[in-house]
């Protein structure tokens, strides 16, 4: 910003205790502690920013609500959309079989991270803030898959769990030496039956997931004042109780972002499936219908806009939660 | 879905997955108007550095149909692999030779080409376009996302047979699309491997279950099935259906006109039903090139699939090695008419076309015989629509697919570009078709009646 700025604010502070014996003046005087600059300045710094959260986010967002209701296939202008009331959430939950097994899918997914996954990484972490033997390396192999994206991580899980050519079922046949590992049928089909391939994909996102949380709770750990272990230790307390007790409650800001990742992470989900198989076959998640059904030719904009309220409904918990916490911290 | 892009490496489904991330994130209007700018400029390029040494020819008019024809023509490509890119760049300087008009070639990755059409065909799109007949064809014409091109079949329409005419035509009766080649749906095989297990080409569906049996017998899967992506799984439902039902009912199908309810509909996943066991049996964690793959490796008989199967056998003996034939009649009165799917491709004129005069003398190029050499001679997996290309050059596999699709009475797209794109993708026919490959003993009629529902819950066309 304007370095001019910064004079510009002193000179009326000092003006303001000098006029200070004049109630009326000051009032107007106060009025003017800010130029006409200032204001241009505070005026684009509050407004660009407000601009661009109003245009990429809330217009967005209310355009998708109001879109919901409509039907249109996404040709033509605005006076080809039609509406048609709760028509396209009546069809999403009656006539429209991918839905619910989708928003199973996304819950399993939410609950698997929030049970499996970060708990892992959070131990992992724990264990690696010991400052054990080769520490960074462990960090290293840990940390490695959090810099792949999601969809890096489709195409590496697709070649491990491939029924004849991946990885996984080669490997059996290899220690085994015995073909049914790899031969059609009697192969483990781990991407193309239904609820063990969901599995498989887990597995291959909290991979990722794990070494995430790991870094993050790491960072936190990290910062622990040691005096509080040291009181602890002094006290009496077992390693157990010291974590628990002690270090778990003081890291609460990190446990709430831990959360918060968490959740966002599993509720945009989305890439790794979609890599696979576009979501078919009992991979299906919210996010996937949605593309599904907007983007490609004579798109369903409507229809996809209604399960995306969804997603948006159950979203929004975690976000007015995850606000209200911030926020209120900010105002103690 | 049927389209070259799907096909190729897992490296481009990758892109793929990238692309569609990106689509989510932002508005894919934007990424039309990105992939329209984004220009190519090799085309032009060489198209100019080619244009002296022809310069006396142009003086000669060449073009009848569109004299007045002059400037830049951009072209939306969406032949985004490096055999059909370069194909398509010489086709363009060929005709920039002929007419002195030059060629922006603007390629664009080829699912996200389809994924953002939608919205580059309204935004800034290029003169011309590459595109597939079909249903897929018709809807942007009723749209009015194309321009008529009548005109130029007026001059080229002795170029083509019937058939393609029809596969050209929109639902208007004008025609709107210029096709350039097409590739069979068939059941391929290795010859050498055939000749050694004294395999003989099954007729007729008593055959073809006989020969199965004695592949089971000798540890073979007779057919390698994939359907992981969901759209391969379509080609074995259109050939049931045309062979059970006949032509005219399926395409009445794709067009919502008969019913899945129907009970010839009901026909086609039993008679599917009975010949499963000699399919893949764990098609659903598989790709098309895992499937071919087996065939290469002789864990498998025969894969019924489009002749772009051969593109997975790298090394020119093993290609050379490759076979194939029609799919067995079902003993129906439809045994005569041999229908099949051999999808089209081939290219439209956009309706915000800035350079029409431009575009149509490059639609007149397109469907002449030349280009269609010129385009074969560097992509030779497929082959010409134009009657009067030079078939001389075709290698053995050519030849066969010429033949077949020759000797079939009823041409079919594919189930994806012959009925609406809402109900054919993941959401619906490809998740349908998976859940009967799944449990193919099932309730069928409550299956079907889903299907319906599903049909009737779109919004009308």
């Amino acid at each position: 910003m304007d370095s001019s700025s910064v004079p510009a604010v002193a000179p009326p502070a000092s003006a303001g205790g000098a006029t200070a014996s004049l109630p009326g003046r000051r009032r107007r005087k106060r009025f003017s502690v800010l130029t006409r600059r200032d204001k241009l300045t505070l005026g684009l710094m509050v407004g660009i920013p407000a601009f661009i959260h109003i245009f990429l986010i809330w217009l967005p967002t209310i355009g998708s609500i109001v879109l919901s209701f409509t039907s249109w296939n996404g040709i033509g202008g605005l006076d080809k959309i039609k509406f048609i009331g709760f028509k396209n959430y009546e069809n999403l939950f009656s006539n429209y079989p991918p839905f619910w097994p989708a928003f199973e899918n996304n819950l399993i997914w939410l609950a698997v991270f929030l049970f499996i996954a970060t708990p892992l990484g959070m131990l992992m972490a724990v264990i690696l803030d010991q400052n054990i033997r080769g520490t960074r390396i462990y960090q290293s192999v840990l940390y490695m898959p959090v810099v792949l994206s999601l969809a890096i991580v489709g195409f590496i899980a697709q070649l491990m769990y491939s029924p004849g050519m991946g990885f996984i079922n080669n490997f059996l046949q290899a220690v085994t030496g015995d073909p049914k590992w790899v031969a059609s049928g009697t192969a483990i089909d781990w991407l193309g039956t239904p609820g063990l391939n969901f599995a498989a994909v887990l597995v291959a996102a909290s991979w990722r997931h794990v070494g995430y949380i790991m870094v993050l709770y790491l960072a936190g750990l990290k910062s622990v004042d040691t005096t509080l272990r040291e009181a602890a230790a002094i006290d009496g307390a077992s390693a157990r109780q010291t974590f628990f007790r002690v270090v778990f409650p003081v890291l609460a800001p990190i446990n709430v972002v831990v959360l918060v990742v968490t959740i966002i992470e599993s509720l945009r989900a989305f890439d790794i499936v979609y890599i696979i198989n576009k979501g078919l076959n009992g991979l299906g998640l919210l996010s996937v219908l949605i593309t599904n059904n907007i983007l490609g030719e004579a798109s369903l904009i409507g229809f996809g806009s209604a399960i995306a309220v969804i997603l948006l409904l159950i979203s929004i918990g975690p976000i007015i939660y995850y606000l209200a916490r911030t926020m209120g911290k900010e105002a103690e | 879905m049927a389209d070259l892009g799907l096909r190729s490496v897992s490296r481009r489904t990758l892109l793929k997955g990238g692309a569609a991330v990106a689509a989510l994130g932002g508005v894919s209007a934007f990424l039309a108007a990105c992939g329209g700018s984004n220009a190519t400029p090799s085309a032009a390029a060489s198209a100019s550095a080619a244009a002296p040494s022809v310069a006396p020819s142009v003086a000669a008019p060449s073009t009848a149909a569109a004299p007045s024809a002059s400037g830049t023509v951009t072209f939306g490509s969406n032949y985004s692999d490096a055999v059909p890119k370069k194909a398509i760049a010489d086709v363009m300087t060929a005709f920039t030779a002929k007419t002195a008009i030059n060629v922006t070639i603007n390629t664009v990755e080829h699912n996200k080409f389809q994924d953002t059409i939608n919205a580059y065909l309204q935004a800034t799109p290029d003169d011309a376009f590459t595109w597939f007949a079909g249903y897929r064809m018709r809807f942007f014409a009723a749209q009015g996302l194309a321009t008529d091109i009548s005109d130029v079949w007026a001059n080229i329409g002795a170029n083509f047979s019937d058939a393609f005419k029809t596969a050209s035509t929109g639902d208007d009766g004008k025609q709107y699309f210029v096709p350039l080649y097409n590739y069979p749906w068939v059941v391929i095989y290795r010859k050498s491997f055939w000749t050694e297990k004294g395999y003989q080409i099954p007729k007729t569906i008593d055959d073809f279950t006989k020969l199965g049996d004695q592949m089971k017998k000798d540890g073979l899967i007779p057919l390698a099935f994939a359907d992981k992506d969901g759209w391969p799984a379509m080609g074995t439902f259109d050939i049931l259906n045309m062979r059970l039902n006949g032509y005219d009912f399926h395409v009445g199908l794709m067009a919502g006109k008969q019913k899945w309810t129907d009970p010839k509909v009901k026909a086609v996943f039993q008679k599917w039903a009975q010949l499963l066991p000699y399919f893949d049996p764990a098609p659903l964690g598989k790709t098309w090139q895992e499937s071919a793959q087996d065939l290469i490796s002789k864990k498998a008989g025969m894969y019924f699939l489009g002749t772009f199967a051969g593109q997975q056998a790298t090394d020119q003996a093993t290609h050379d090695d490759l076979d194939f034939f029609a799919f067995p009649t079902l003993g129906t009165q439809y045994d005569s008419e041999m229908g099949i799917d051999a999808p089209i491709d081939g290219f439209m004129v956009s309706s915000k076309a800035k350079n029409l005069d431009g575009a149509k003398a490059l639609m007149e190029y397109l469907g002449s015989a030349d280009a269609a050499n010129i385009y074969l001679a560097s992509d030779s997996n497929d082959v010409a629509a134009n009657k009067q290309a030079d078939t001389s050059k075709y290698n053995a596999f050519q030849k066969s697919s010429a033949a077949i699709i020759a000797a079939s009475g009823k041409i079919a797209q594919f189930l994806d570009r012959d009925t609406r794109p809402d109900f054919a993708g993941a959401n619906g026919m490809q998740s349908f078709l998976q859940t009967f490959l799944k449990a193919p003993t099932q309730d069928l009629d409550k299956f079907l009646t889903g299907i319906q529902g599903f049909y009737d819950s779109l919004p009308p066309q």
